[in-house]
């Protein structure tokens, strides 16, 4: 069976969900080789990728490669290509996944998908295009298939896997060595699931009114263990800071529990949150258009809709 | 500012690469006979983002001297959007238009426009950090990388002093502080300014500014890497989504937020 190469997606030595779904989707095509990219390599890590199918890890510690973004991994992945020689490479979608999934196509001149939902044992992969009113099925037609894949787009599976360790040296070429990261800011996140990431994501829009109105939302998302998102028109607004909006210029979200309040539901907003499994709407209006995105949907005042809710959530838990 | 302000700034160069798009408000859909974008469906507008790269480009030149100049790629229509950045202020525009760049993926796209870009001496090529229509975020990524230039993508505020570009791009945690010497590659996401309105004056004297009219021919391209038969990946096939089953909506009583909790517990979220 062929070699798949799984880029890990890690923070802080964790390895992150949308690896071990990648995984799951690896084991359909071949064999499961991850690629860990950066220092600390750890024991935690080697077990989770083990657990879902890694055949092989591939290790590239230099500490070096944290001061570039982008370029340094895409410059490893096509070395490791060639010597591999994979079937296919999967990286999820996030800005710096699709990034080096462009420019390994271009290293590697080779066809790249981005955004698959699901890929087959053809590697056929699924895309759910224009904010999801369109199903594409595609293919790479030359070289090596490299996809993007999206978080959340398929459930992570355990099957375990030898994670034998294989270490790759690093020496940086000058071209991946241009742009430098010379500091690294962190927003205050107070500690709820990444918005990608999330099984359950809790949003705001125009109809929350304020930047104080997004506590309502924020106990919501707190009582579900969910993430925060906003709609354009309160990030514009600068209700809610712009890095969790969803829509077409924003994230693009598709967890297991969408929860929208006071979002009119334009296709800006759509195209980020459609694919959502389950949808639940509050708003005043009965005529918004998300209403039409509905499971289960409420007309009313998201002020005494939402806290109701959020106690509910609360003493139904504790019981 | 006064002339002579700028004679301590070094005045720059600056490429905007626009792309016409579907208006984004528009519903969007595939062509029945080659699986790519109906254009025609809908109205042809500048994708957004890249509103905020012309506003950038006129914003730095504003600040150190220099020029604008807008490049796109696409059909007869696409010099509407050359136009609509020249009217933005932009100096002069190149429009790469050719029947056979249609179907182009982005390896083609990025290879005619990296092709097009190069030798020109630009201190700065800018994107949108998308299109609104394709949404792969990898052609600033691309050219990057065939032209052998620093990449900066994903800017969220960008700063020139010297020969060296600063950007903070924007990453799931918050932001990363990225710096390189010009020249670069930079996308911007649309937190970075406010795009200006074209003025009327504006408007009048875009249609006075040169805008170059390449074929692939006069831009140097390899016919065979560019259009559909050359694109590395394709459309099997593709359908609708079918439509969701209509869900149940009901009107708050005092007792909406009850209702939903029900809901979760009966779908197990609770």
């Amino acid at each position: 069976m062929g070699e798949v190469l799984v880029l890990v997606d890690h923070a802080d030595g964790v390895v992150k969900k949308v690896t071990t779904e990648l995984l799951t989707l690896a084991r359909v095509m071949g064999e499961p080789a991850a690629v860990w990219v950066g220092p600390g390599y750890n024991d935690a890590a080697s077990a989770t990728l083990a657990e879902f199918g890694a055949a092989k890890v591939y290790v590239a510690e230099d500490p070096a490669l944290n001061d570039y973004p982008v370029a340094p991994t895409a410059e490893l992945l096509a070395s490791i290509v060639a010597s591999a020689s994979p079937v296919a490479v999967l990286v999820a979608s996030s800005a710096d996944g699709k990034e080096a999934a462009g420019r390994l196509a271009v290293k590697i001149d080779s066809g790249v998908i981005t955004d698959a939902v699901d890929i087959d044992a053809s590697m056929t992969a699924t895309q759910s295009v224009f904010g999801g009113s369109t199903i594409v099925h595609s293919r790479v037609t030359s070289g090596t298939p490299i996809f993007t894949v999206r978080t959340n787009a398929v459930a992570p599976v355990p099957a375990p896997g030898a994670a034998t360790r294989v270490d790759v040296s690093v020496s940086l070429t000058a071209s991946a060595t241009k742009a430098r990261i010379t500091g690294r800011t962190v927003a205050a996140k107070g500690g709820r699931p990444e918005l990608a990431e999330a099984a359950v994501v809790v949003s705001g829009g125009r109809g929350v009114g304020s930047a104080d109105g997004f506590d309502v939302i924020e106990k919501l998302a707190d009582s579900l263990g969910g993430a925060v998102g906003a709609s354009r028109a309160a990030t514009d607004a600068g209700w809610y800071p712009h890095q969790f909006q969803v829509g077409q210029t924003g994230k693009t979200v598709s967890p297991q529990l969408y929860i929208a309040n006071g979002i009119s539901g334009a296709i800006q907003h759509r195209a980020g949150m459609q694919t959502s499994k389950t949808i639940v709407v509050v708003n005043k209006d009965a005529e918004a258009p998300i209403f039409e995105l509905a499971d289960f949907g409420v007309v009313g005042d998201l002020f005494t809709v939402v806290p109701q809710l959020t106690e509910q959530v609360e003493s139904r838990k504790g019981a | 500012m006064r002339q002579g302000d700028k004679f301590w700034s070094v005045a720059m160069k600056i490429a905007v690469c626009v792309k016409q798009v579907p208006d984004t408000w528009a519903e969007k859909r595939l062509r029945a006979d080659d699986s790519t974008l109906d254009r025609e469906a809908a109205d042809g507008v500048m994708n957004e983002l890249d509103e905020y790269a012309v506003e950038e480009a006129l914003k730095l030149v504003e600040a150190h001297g220099g020029e604008v100049v807008v490049v796109s790629m696409g059909p007869d229509r696409a010099g509407e959007t050359v136009r609509k950045a020249l009217s933005m202020g932009a100096d002069s525009g190149i429009h790469l238009v050719d029947d056979s760049l249609h179907g182009s993926d982005a390896l083609a796209t990025s290879y005619a426009l990296a092709t097009v870009l190069a030798g020109r001496d630009f201190d700065l090529i800018i994107f949108g950090s998308e299109s609104t229509d394709a949404r792969m975020s990898v052609v600033p990524a691309m050219v990057a990388e065939r032209l052998d230039l620093a990449q900066l993508t994903f800017a969220q505020k960008v700063d020139v002093t010297g020969d060296t570009v600063t950007i903070e791009r924007l990453a799931d945690y918050g932001f990363d502080t990225v710096t390189a010497s010009l020249p670069a590659v930079i996308s911007v996401v649309e937190k970075i300014n406010e795009p200006r309105y074209p003025s009327f004056k504006g408007i009048m004297a875009a249609k006075k500014k040169p805008v170059e009219t390449l074929s692939v021919a006069d831009a140097g391209l390899d016919a065979s890497k560019i259009g559909a038969s050359a694109a590395w990946s394709g459309v099997a096939d593709f359908a609708a989504r079918p439509p969701k089953a209509a869900g149940v909506v009901v009107t708050d009583d005092g007792d909406g937020g009850l209702k939903i909790a029900d809901f979760l517990t009966n779908q197990k979220f609770i």
